[in-house]
């Protein structure tokens, strides 16, 4: 027995050695997390549509509504905050810019159609994400490790229908709610900094915004905020309720490297997937 | 015997290159109280998640009532899953909700019932298990033993027929632990469910067991009554049962029924022949009642002061003593003939009804400190036996000559 052991050992490393698979090393390793990242993607993408099934169950509003009110209502004093500055950095910014060329009239529709079709959205999603998303994993993954995800499961209570699917709905409810919030407090902070600090006439600021900003921008920025609802969702509620099949690390462990992988995966998709709606946006 | 409520043909179970299960064959009926023993980590908890569906075998068959669960459409397994609920070694209470709410969460998901009766039924459960105060407290404000009893609370709110406890008793103290298995047997006789739990309280569980499966090395190597375990010739009895068992009781301080034996051999083998040694049986009459009025903690208080008098009085002169059941402690006097035992326990019951009795009300009065008044009844019987004789029929003989020899109220005022 230990015979063959040490014969297999011996020719595995001999394997190794030969120049053939030392080249293909790397391209064994890219296929492995490539079927790795599919098997992921489609496991979450079964998981979502699993939540998306049990929303319209008995029993589900009162959860959707409180949730509404840990995701959202406490996201916002945090939305306004960073909306403000950053409408006024924008405000600040354009205005030295366009005031070379004798454009600062158009610093209204500049930060406007900033914040509207871009940061408005991005930014909500990102604060939301640290804020409340990191909490969903952290606390979801609590309830996987201490079994009580498993005394649901004996309860006969579907733990994606009673954890998941709520929170899943609340983040596509309050993130274009909070992206609203974004957009009006940013122009608001544009306002400060250009008319009020840097003395550009008020009307004129107001009326660049109602001239350029149109319908379909607005439409353009609650799509994107829907689609970052379900992908920071998704990616948070998914990596709490799977934080104990964790391969590098268990317990307590588990929860904290879960809570940081979903906000990294959170913040990288919403990028990627901000680019890929706008591609197919305009 | 019927037809098992629940059987494992040859289950085998790994969790990637380790076994924790291998060919396990087990038979669990109706309305009994089943308890699966084995030490820490031999996969007795793996062997209970199966029950539930929590995890599935990676070979055999498990039958409910003599169907495969593999044959059952997912609506007779959804039927089947509901009539069973299931106790967690770690509790598993959610900590953001309150013990109320924990309790009420079942029945608020899963059933159709109107708030006032979800809220009659819990608040009864709440009652029954004494944690009328702690219903607006969460877990984590909680004493372990509460925390086990809201996790109870919560496993009977369904009226279940079938409830898995995994390892109820683990870190509470000895009279908390024989209360959490009193109250279980209550329960279980109570609302007649088929009890099925997991422990390493050997021999404490033996009092309020009908069948004992012993899970050794990956399987079950016995399955029978407490009583049968006893005469089972098997490495698992020397490693297992006897590594558990100890020297002495946790509760009583009583010796253990091993070594109650093996004293027993030791000091009766030296008597010689002809010369007689004598057995008193003490039984605490109404301990249902007790622990009615009082609850389990009080109760189990009240044995653990009655065991602790017991053995100061009669372990001075030579005398040693066994819980044999929940209810009855059993102390032989090696040295002693039965007119000198009557005199030792006339000095005994004179000493208990002036002195002990109160002792083990004021103890019980400690754990329950406003409740009505009860009646403690304590009953002994004396039998004189020659070494020869088999010392079981001793006991019985002493058992039915028992009497009353000390009975008190304990007024306690409300």
């Amino acid at each position: 027995m230990a015979r063959d052991t040490n014969t297999r050992k011996s020719s595995e490393s001999e394997a190794k050695c030969r120049p053939g698979m030392f080249l293909a090393q790397p391209f064994t390793f890219i296929g492995e997390a490539v079927i790795s990242w599919i098997n992921v993607l489609g496991a979450a993408t079964v998981f979502l549509l699993m939540a998306l099934l049990k929303t319209f169950r008995p029993k589900q509003l009162s959860k959707v509504v409180n949730q509404i009110y840990y995701i959202g209502a406490r996201s916002t004093t945090i939305i306004m905050l960073v909306s403000f500055f950053t409408g006024m950095v924008l405000g600040l910014q354009s205005y030295h810019a366009l005031v070379q060329f004798g454009a600062q009239g158009a610093v209204g529709s500049l930060v406007s159609l900033s914040l509207i079709m871009e940061l408005g959205p991005v930014l909500t999603a990102i604060m939301i994400t640290a804020r409340a998303g990191s909490a969903i994993t952290a606390e979801i993954g609590i309830q996987r490790i201490s079994e009580q995800i498993d005394a649901l499961h004996t309860m006969r209570i579907n733990p994606i229908q009673y954890l998941v699917s709520p929170k899943i709905i609340a983040a596509i409810i309050s993130f274009p709610l909070l992206t609203a919030v974004f957009d009006l407090i940013g122009i608001f902070g544009g306002y400060v900094s250009g008319v009020v600090l840097l003395g550009l006439n008020g009307g004129v600021y107001m009326h660049s915004i109602q001239t350029y900003v149109v319908l379909s921008d607005i439409t353009n920025g609650f799509t994107k905020a829907i689609v970052f609802a379900v992908i920071v969702a998704t990616v948070c509620c998914y990596q709490g309720y799977f934080a104990h099949l964790r391969k590098d690390s268990h317990g307590a462990q588990a929860v904290g490297l879960a809570t940081t992988s979903a906000v990294v995966l959170s913040c990288v998709l919403i990028l990627v997937s901000d680019y890929i709606v706008t591609a197919l946006l305009i | 015997m019927n037809t098992p409520l629940i059987e494992f043909k040859n289950i085998t179970k790994r969790f990637g290159s380790q076994t924790v299960l291998e060919n396990v064959n087990l038979q669990i009926y109706d309305g009994q109280v089943t308890t699966i023993i084995g030490l820490s980590g031999s996969g007795k908890s793996v062997l209970l998640k199966h029950i539930i569906g929590l995890l599935e075998p990676d070979e055999g068959t498990i039958l409910f009532r003599g169907k495969p669960l593999t044959e059952m459409k997912k609506s007779e397994i959804a039927t089947l899953l509901a009539q069973i609920s299931y106790m967690f070694q770690g509790n598993a209470l959610f900590d953001s909700l309150t013990v109320y709410d924990n309790i009420a969460l079942p029945l608020r998901e899963t059933t159709n019932l109107k708030k006032a009766e979800i809220d009659r039924r819990v608040m009864a459960r709440i009652e029954q298990t004494e944690l009328a105060e702690a219903a607006h407290r969460y877990p984590s404000e909680l004493s372990g033993g509460m925390q086990k009893r809201a996790a109870l609370a919560r496993a009977l709110i369904t009226d279940p027929q079938i409830v898995l406890f995994d390892e109820p008793t683990t870190g509470q103290d000895p009279v908390r632990k024989n209360a959490i298995l009193s109250m279980i047997a209550q329960y279980q006789r109570k609302f007649n469910f088929t009890a099925i739990m997991v422990s390493h309280e050997i021999p404490d569980v033996y009092f309020i067991s009908n069948r004992i499966l012993a899970l050794y090395d990956k399987t079950i190597v016995f399955q029978g009554t407490p009583e049968e375990l006893g005469n089972f010739d098997h490495p698992f009895t020397d490693e297992v049962i006897h590594s558990l068992e100890g020297l002495q009781k946790e509760l009583t301080g009583l010796y253990s029924k091993r070594n109650f034996k093996i004293l027993n051999h030791v000091q009766l083998e030296r008597r010689k022949s002809g010369e007689s040694y004598c057995v008193v049986v003490f039984t605490l009459s109404n301990l249902a009642a007790i622990v009615s009025s009082l609850g389990h903690d009080a109760a189990q208080e009240v044995i653990h002061s009655l065991g602790l008098y017991i053995n100061k009085h009669f372990g001075v002169i030579g005398g040693f003593s066994n819980r044999r059941k929940a209810n009855e402690v059993v102390t032989v006097l090696p040295f002693s003939n039965l007119e000198e035992t009557e005199s030792i326990l006339n000095d005994f019951v004179k000493d208990f009804q002036e002195q002990g009795i109160r002792d083990i009300c004021v103890e019980a009065q400690k754990k329950v400190p406003s409740v009505k008044g009860v009646d403690f009844t304590i009953r002994a019987g004396i039998a004189q036996g020659q070494p020869i004789a088999e010392i079981d029929s001793v006991i019985d003989l002493a058992e039915s000559q028992q009497k009353e020899i000390g009975r008190l109220r304990c007024a306690v005022e409300e």
